[in-house]
């Protein structure tokens, strides 16, 4: 199956998070990542959807996505043209031994050491979904205590936005 | 000094500025404060049912019967969660219909305070959409919101819930002078009017086609287009199929009508759809009630598919010309667009077409104990009451008799529970057509399992003045379950014996419940009819009767089935005529039907 990555911009509103991510599942679909703020415009909220559904599905669960009220629109982000990254925390342990050999590796990713204790350093990493994985494979063998990720977030490459259109439809009606 | 009403009454102000002019509900605690205002209302008619499922499908037959947006109204937890049954009945069948519940006080929700259920929650994936009040300011709008999103684009129910709260609060907003409100729904834009390319690309197909067939569904009820199709089929000369969403959109005495496609469709119908070239879909869903094995459906037809929802397009079957559009504005375009395209050749398709309908009419026998044939009372009650009569059916083989066997010559007068299989649907849903079109003659056409879960909304019926009538089909058995049981399961009758006939073989027990008597004790006139000599002396008498409701426990032969039928995931083209007889296509010989 192929990995899609949705935006969604939604109304700002109460409940919206359930009511897209419960059409997700009773649409038979698993959601493998989702990250959800608020945006430039503080009525509108944008989700960042991965799924790993083939063609034809996905163009089903859009076009259910698109019948939610509080949708205001939906683009999918083609990998070659937008920026997609993720954000990690990892608490590795680092004992005196081992702790050069991780904090070289932290280097090697471009990676920051944000928490440190005589055992363990956290570490926060942003990237692609190839990049944090290759992290974690490097990362493994010192002994991961603990691993958060925020959900992959994307952005159309060039100046156009995704959101003009659709904010002046929100601007409207408020 | 600004005047000041409590969010109560600004509820009801606001269903007065909307129009409804009819509200079926039962009162409880956190709704109670509406039922003030609703009490002085001279507008807005409440009716007291007697069981809120009651409510919410009178509410769904009093839209199918009128086209308006219909409202049921309950209060908080189980008063709520009894409407559930019903919202997911008008969400699978696309009823415009608008739910107003009361909540527990804003305060207390998420407490598991008494007669707290996040309906909201519950009815997420039932509803087109709901809203959850949370300011007393926000009372008008959101009605007309509801009101606008439950009958504009595909129709569907929308639930509002209010918090006790928010009625009991005071506000300045007055519905009266703000009305229309300004809706704000900036993610809600239905696409009413079809692209004329798609539109243009339809009718060049529609020209070259040789095997076309109209694949009708509820949708061209919904937009109201029944008059447009007519003027369409017949500027085509194409054959028609009408859905049990659809029954009424053609008439059924129209020479181009093939009759019901689908599991218990006709012959005709289900086989024109196998052998098309063209299906030409309106306002259809390709249902897999319709479609049967949907791998083997109609494999040899290119499909155009217009539907107002573009989510219906390409769901099931992939359409090549997707149009996307309200019915109505589809065909008229069609038409002007067919205009200048030749019309197409069919009269090799009509010879075969005409040669299935001769060979494969519908029909049924009549027992051998000269016990009554269902489908013989269901054929009479649609003779003699006319095409005018509004029918209500509940769900299983007296729905699908219903569906084949009565001549639906005008829209919307044939109402059932087609997507949801709601048993119990026709009496409260006939109790809700008539309060719509009190002028109408209204059958409930119910089974004995059906009559039984909602007959309590004849008490309501009485008390209020609402004159409806039932023919119960009393074989004794939840009759379909019966027939697969009979078919599938070597007769094993498990759990199907009502115990409704006048000597039940497993208890030994007679008429559990007398439903004559039943009918009485509901302030309702009831007859009884157990031969085929009285049938039209019997039904005569049901309808000479203006006054009050009248139940009439047909009993009929507790054997009979359903057919043709298409077995469950079968293909269409193993359709059965009767058990274990299949049709013979190989008589179609003249034809170019060339497959």
């Amino acid at each position: 199956m192929t990995r899609h990555t949705l935006s969604v911009l939604v109304e700002n509103k109460p409940g919206v998070l359930a009511r897209v991510s419960g059409l997700f599942s009773r649409r038979g679909f698993n959601i493998e990542s989702l990250a959800v703020g608020p945006t430039e415009h503080p009525d509108v909220s944008r989700m960042t959807i991965v799924v790993a559904v083939e063609d034809l599905p996905l163009e089903q669960v859009t076009k259910q996505l698109n019948k939610l009220v509080n949708v205001l629109k939906i683009v999918e982000m083609d990998t070659s043209v937008s920026v997609q990254r993720e954000l990690m925390l990892i608490k590795v342990r680092a004992e005196a031994s081992a702790r050069s050999q991780v904090l070289e590796t932290v280097t090697l990713f471009r990676a920051k050491v944000v928490d440190v204790a005589p055992d363990a350093v956290t570490i926060e990493a942003t990237g692609t979904r190839d990049k944090l994985d290759a992290l974690i494979r490097m990362l493994e063998p010192f002994g991961i205590r603990e691993l958060v990720q925020s959900g992959m977030v994307a952005l159309g490459r060039g100046a156009r936005s995704i959101t003009d259109r659709s904010l002046r439809a929100v601007d409207r009606s408020a | 000094m600004t005047r000041e009403i409590t969010g109560a009454q600004s509820l009801i102000h606001s269903l007065e500025a909307v129009g409804a002019d009819v509200v079926f509900g039962i009162p409880g605690g956190a709704i109670l404060p509406a039922y003030d205002p609703l009490y002085d209302s001279t507008r807005v008619r409440h009716i007291l049912v007697r069981h809120e499922q009651g409510a919410g499908h009178a509410a769904e037959g009093y839209a199918q019967a009128t086209g308006r947006v219909g409202v049921c109204m309950a209060t908080s937890g189980p008063g709520a969660t009894n409407l559930v049954t019903s919202i997911a009945d008008a969400y699978m069948d696309s009823v415009p219909m608008v739910a107003i519940t009361g909540q527990v006080p804003s305060a207390a929700i998420g407490t598991d305070a008494f007669q707290e259920a996040d309906i909201c929650g519950i009815t997420l994936p039932i509803t087109k959409h709901n809203f959850l009040v949370q300011s007393v300011d926000d009372i008008p709008r959101t009605i007309a919101e509801a009101f606008h999103l439950a009958g504009t684009g595909r129709p569907g129910p929308v639930l509002v819930d209010l918090p006790k709260d928010i009625l009991q609060s005071v506000t300045s907003v007055l519905p009266h002078e703000i009305w229309p409100p300004t809706l704000d729904l900036p993610g809600y834009r239905p696409i009413i009017r079809p692209h004329s390319k798609q539109v243009r690309e339809a009718a060049k197909l529609i020209s070259a086609s040789r095997r076309p067939v109209l694949y009708i569904g509820g949708g061209v009820l919904r937009a109201r287009a029944a008059a447009e199709l007519r003027t369409l089929a017949e500027l085509t000369g194409i054959p028609v199929v009408t859905t049990l969403m659809a029954r009424g959109a053609f008439p059924d005495s129209h020479p181009q009508h093939l009759g019901m496609p689908g599991m218990h469709g006709s012959v005709a119908a289900v086989t024109a759809l196998q052998k098309a070239d063209l299906l030409i879909t309106l306002g259809a869903r390709f249902d897999d009630r319709v479609t049967g094995r949907l791998s083997s459906f109609a494999p040899h037809a290119a499909v155009i598919h217009a539907d107002i929802d573009p989510a219906e397009i390409g769901k099931n079957r992939t359409a090549d010309v997707p149009i996307v559009g309200d019915c109505r504005e589809v065909i008229n375009e069609l038409i002007a667009a067919l205009a200048a395209e030749p019309r197409p050749d069919l009269e090799g398709w009509w010879r075969t077409l005409d040669g299935w309908r001769r060979t494969y009419p519908l029909g049924y026998d009549l027992p051998d104990d000269g016990s009554l044939a269902p489908q013989h009372v269901i054929e009479r009650l649609g003779r003699i009451s006319g095409p005018e009569t509004i029918f209500a059916a509940g769900v299983g083989q007296h729905q699908m008799w219903a569906a084949q066997f009565i001549s639906y010559e005008n829209p919307y007068t044939w109402l059932n529970s087609g997507g949801a299989g709601t048993m119990g649907f026709a009496v409260p849903a006939a109790m809700g057509a008539k309060v719509g079109r009190p002028d109408a003659t209204v059958w409930a056409i119910d089974g004995d399992g059906c009559f039984q879960m909602t007959n309590q909304e004849l008490a309501t019926c009485a008390l209020e003045g609402i004159p409806i009538k039932v023919a119960i089909i009393n074989n004794g058995s939840l009759g379909m379950v019966r027939q697969w049981q009979t078919l599938f399961y070597d007769k094993r009758y498990s759990n199907t014996e009502l115990g409704t006939h006048p000597a039940s073989p497993r208890t030994g027990v007679k008429r559990v419940p007398d439903f004559v008597r039943l009918a009485e004790a509901l302030g309702c006139v009831g007859l009884r009819c157990d031969s085929a000599a009285e049938v039209d002396a019997t039904i005569e008498k049901a309808m000479a009767i203006d006054d009050a409701s009248v139940v009439v426990d047909f009993v009929v032969h507790p054997d009979a089935m359903v057919w043709p039928m298409v077995a469950a995931g079968a293909s269409n083209d193993d359709i059965r005529v009767a058990r274990d007889l299949a049709p013979d296509f190989d008589y179609s010989g003249d034809v170019e039907v060339n497959l």
